[in-house]
C-alpha cells in the first residue's frame, strides 16, 4: 500500500476511522486540536458523527453513550483536558463500555505548558480515573506506530469492553512522518461488530430477552465484588508489548518509552558506534508493563539501567524500579516542563555511566 | 370479567415500589411506561437517569437503561441518539442533576437541539443524599446546607429551568407540570407522550418539568407536602407550555 505523509494527530484520526471510529466528541485543546478538525471533515464522509462538547466532560460522557449505545466511539484531548475526562474514563471502565481515547500529552501539571512532555505516565497506567480499574495503554514512539496502535485499540476495547488508552505526546501527534494506512474496514464488517454487540448494546429490546442494563454502579456490593474480580481477572490476562535491543552483552540498558525511546535509540545508535554496550528496552504498552523484559538483563555485565523520559519528577522510573528489582543501579536522565529530551544529553548520561 | 387496567409494561410486574410515602417518581415512572405503550415504542426505548433518587428506576423498569454519570445525561443520550437515530432515548434527572451539576450539559444538547426527550423533576431539594440545598430550593426554604432556609444574599434564587432553556432557539418543546392532584397527572401524562412523539418525529430537544414534593427531606407528611406544592412551588414555578414550536409550525 502507497506510503502517505501525515501528521500524527491526523494519522490517528484516519487510523481510527479506518477501524471504524463512527463518533468522535472532543473540546478544543493544544496540542491535539487536529484531531477532532480531521474528524468534523471526515467523520461525515462515512456516515458518522462529530460533536464538539461543551467541555471535556461533556465530550467524554458523549462517548460513553455512543458506545453504549454500541458504536465504535473515541475522545481525544491533552494532559490538563484528560482530567476532566477521568469522571467518564471510570465510568466506562465500570459500566464496561468499549470506547478509545488519546492523550496528546502536554507539560503539567496543571495548564503547564503546550509542547511535549510524558508527565501523565501514573495517570495514565495506574490511575485514569476514581475507583482502581486497569486499561490497555498503548504508547507509540513513531507517526506509524501511532496509526497501528489505533487501529487495534479498537479490536481491544471491544474485545475487553473497557476502554484503551493511546499515549502519545506533543512531538508524536505534530510531526509528519510517511505512513502506510491500514484498510478501511468495510460496512460488512462494521455491521457484524455492531451485531456482534447487540447483546448488551442499548439501543431498546423486545421485552421478552434480557434488558440492556449497562450500569456504572449497583447497590449490591457483593455483585458489586464479583464485577471487581472479572474484571481484575480480565486485567490480569493482558499480555504487555515490548521491544528490546541488544540486553545480551549490555552494560548499560535504556528504559524509555513513546517519543523519548525513539531519541534514545538514536543515542544508542552513536554509543553503539562508538563501542560502547547499549542495549533497551521500550514498552509499548506502558499498560500492561512489561515487567519481564527486565529479566532478560545480563546482571553480569549491565551496570545501570538509565531511565530516560520527558518527567521531573521521574514518573515511569516506577515501573522501571518494580522490573529490576535491586539487581543492579538505576539513573535517570529526565527533562520536563515540555522541553524535549536531546540526544545529546542521553549519550552524556551514558558516558558518565559507562566511564 | 373485563380487565380495564393493568400495569405498565414498563415497569417489572413483581416489583413493589421502594420510593418513600408521598413521592412522585412512581407516579411519573407510571406515566412514561404508558405514554411509551400507547405510542409503541416501549421495546425501542433506552431510559438514561441521572444521579440520585430518580435513578432508583434502574431497579423498576424492563426496558434498556444506563445511569448517567452525575448531570452528564443529556451529554450520554447526545451521544446515543446520535449512533443510533431509530431508538428513544429519555433521560430522567432531578434538579440536583439537571440544574446544578449538569446545566452545561442541558443547556448545550438544549441549544444543539439534540432529537431526545428530557423528563426534569424538580423537587427543590437534593433526596438521596439527604435533603441539601438544591438550585430550584425555595427561598426561605430549610436544607442541610441551608440550616436558617434558602437567603438571596448567600443562595441567590430558584433556577427556573424552562425558562432559561425558552431563552435559547433550538428547543423544540418546553412545558412546566405537576403531579400533585388527578387533573395536572392526566396534563403531565399528555406532555410526556407529547414531548416522546416529538422525538419520534424528529422534531428536536423536549423537555417536561414536573414540579413534584419530597415529603422526607422536606419533613413533612405527604398530605401536608401536596398543599405545601400547591400553595408555594407552584407559585415559584408556574405551570404551562413555555415552549411549543409545533404551534408555529
Amino acid at each position: 500500500m502507497a506510503r502517505v505523509l501525515m501528521k500524527g494527530t491526523e494519522a490517528i484520526a484516519e487510523a481510527a476511522v479506518r477501524s471504524g471510529l463512527r463518533f468522535f466528541a472532543g473540546y478544543p485543546i493544544t496540542p491535539q486540536n487536529e484531531i477532532p478538525e480531521y474528524l468534523a471533515r471526515r467523520l461525515p464522509e462515512v456516515g458518522g458523527h462529530f460533536v464538539q462538547g461543551e467541555s471535556e466532560i461533556a465530550s467524554v460522557n458523549m462517548v460513553y453513550g455512543a458506545g453504549c449505545a454500541g458504536e465504535r466511539a473515541m475522545t481525544s484531548s491533552a494532559s490538563t483536558g484528560i482530567s476532566l475526562k477521568s469522571e467518564g474514563i471510570s465510568y466506562c471502565a465500570a459500566a464496561r463500555i468499549p470506547m478509545v481515547y488519546v492523550n496528546v500529552s502536554r507539560g503539567g501539571p496543571g495548564v503547564g505548558t503546550i509542547q511535549p512532555s510524558q508527565m501523565d505516565y501514573l495517570q495514565a497506567t495506574k490511575a485514569s480515573g476514581n475507583g482502581g480499574f486497569r486499561m490497555r495503554v498503548f504508547s507509540p514512539s513513531t507517526v506509524q506506530e501511532a496509526v497501528d496502535m489505533t487501529y487495534k485499540a479498537f479490536d481491544y476495547a471491544d474485545q475487553d469492553r473497557n476502554p484503551v488508552l493511546i499515549l502519545s505526546d506533543g512531538v508524536v501527534g505534530t510531526m509528519m512522518e510517511p505512513v502506510e494506512l491500514p484498510p478501511m474496514r468495510t460496512d460488512e464488517e462494521l455491521a457484524a461488530i455492531r451485531e456482534s454487540k447487540k447483546a448488551w448494546a442499548g439501543i431498546g429490546h423486545p421485552f421478552d430477552v434480557p434488558r440492556s442494563w449497562n450500569q456504572p454502579g449497583i447497590w449490591d456490593t457483593l455483585k458489586w465484588e464479583q464485577q471487581n474480580k472479572d474484571n481484575a481477572a480480565l486485567y490480569e490476562s493482558w499480555v504487555p508489548e515490548v521491544e528490546t535491543l541488544d540486553l545480551e552483552d549490555a552494560e548499560l540498558v535504556i528504559a524509555a518509552y513513546g517519543i523519548s525511546a525513539r531519541i534514545a535509540k538514536a543515542a544508542i545508535k552513536a554509543l553503539r558506534a562508538e563501542g560502547y554496550k547499549v542495549g533497551m528496552i521500550r514498552p509499548k504498552t506502558v499498560s500492561p508493563y512489561p515487567y519481564a523484559a527486565y529479566d532478560e538483563i545480563n546482571y553480569d555485565t549491565c551496570k545501570a539501567v538509565l531511565d530516560v523520559e520527558m518527567a521531573i519528577p521521574a514518573l515511569h522510573l516506577w515501573d522501571v524500579e518494580k522490573g529490576v528489582k535491586d539487581r543492579c543501579p538505576i539513573e535517570t536522565c529526565l527533562r520536563s516542563g515540555g522541553i524535549v529530551i536531546q540526544k545529546r544529553e542521553i549519550i552524556a548520561a551514558a558516558k558518565k555511566i559507562l566511564g | 370479567m373485563e380487565k380495564i387496567y393493568e400495569r405498565t409494561k414498563l415497569i417489572q410486574a413483581d416489583k413493589v415500589s421502594g420510593f418513600c410515602p408521598g413521592c412522585m417518581h412512581s407516579t411519573i415512572g407510571k406515566l412514561i411506561g404508558e405514554a411509551l405503550e400507547e405510542l409503541g415504542v416501549l421495546e425501542k426505548t433506552f431510559l438514561i437517569t441521572g444521579i440520585g433518587c430518580c435513578g432508583l428506576h434502574i431497579d423498576y423498569v424492563r426496558c434498556d437503561n444506563t445511569t448517567a454519570a452525575h448531570g452528564r445525561a443529556c451529554a450520554v443520550a447526545t451521544g446515543m441518539k446520535r449512533s443510533r437515530p431509530d431508538s428513544i432515548y429519555i433521560t430522567y434527572q432531578g434538579d440536583g442533576d439537571l440544574a446544578s451539576i449538569g446545566l452545561a450539559e442541558t443547556m448545550h444538547a438544549a441549544n444543539r437541539g439534540e432529537n431526545i426527550t428530557v423528563i426534569f423533576v424538580n423537587n427543590g431539594i437534593y433526596g438521596m443524599t439527604g435533603g441539601q440545598m438544591a438550585p430550584t430550593t425555595l427561598v426561605g426554604m430549610k436544607a442541610t446546607t441551608a440550616p436558617k432556609g434558602r437567603d438571596p444574599k448567600e443562595h441567590g434564587y430558584p433556577m427556573h429551568m424552562c425558562e432559561i432553556l425558552n431563552q435559547l432557539t433550538a428547543p423544540y418543546y418546553l412545558e412546566r407540570c405537576s403531579c400533585n392532584n388527578p387533573k395536572n397527572l392526566m396534563q403531565t401524562k399528555r406532555a410526556i407522550k407529547k414531548a416522546i412523539q416529538n422525538q419520534i418525529d424528529g422534531k428536536g430537544f423536549s423537555m417536561v418539568e414536573i414540579v413534584t414534593s419530597c415529603p422526607t427531606n422536606w419533613g413533612m407528611s405527604a398530605m401536608d407536602a401536596l398543599d405545601f406544592l400547591e400553595d408555594n412551588m407552584l407559585k415559584e414555578f408556574p405551570l404551562g407550555v413555555v415552549r411549543d414550536r409545533s404551534k408555529e409550525e
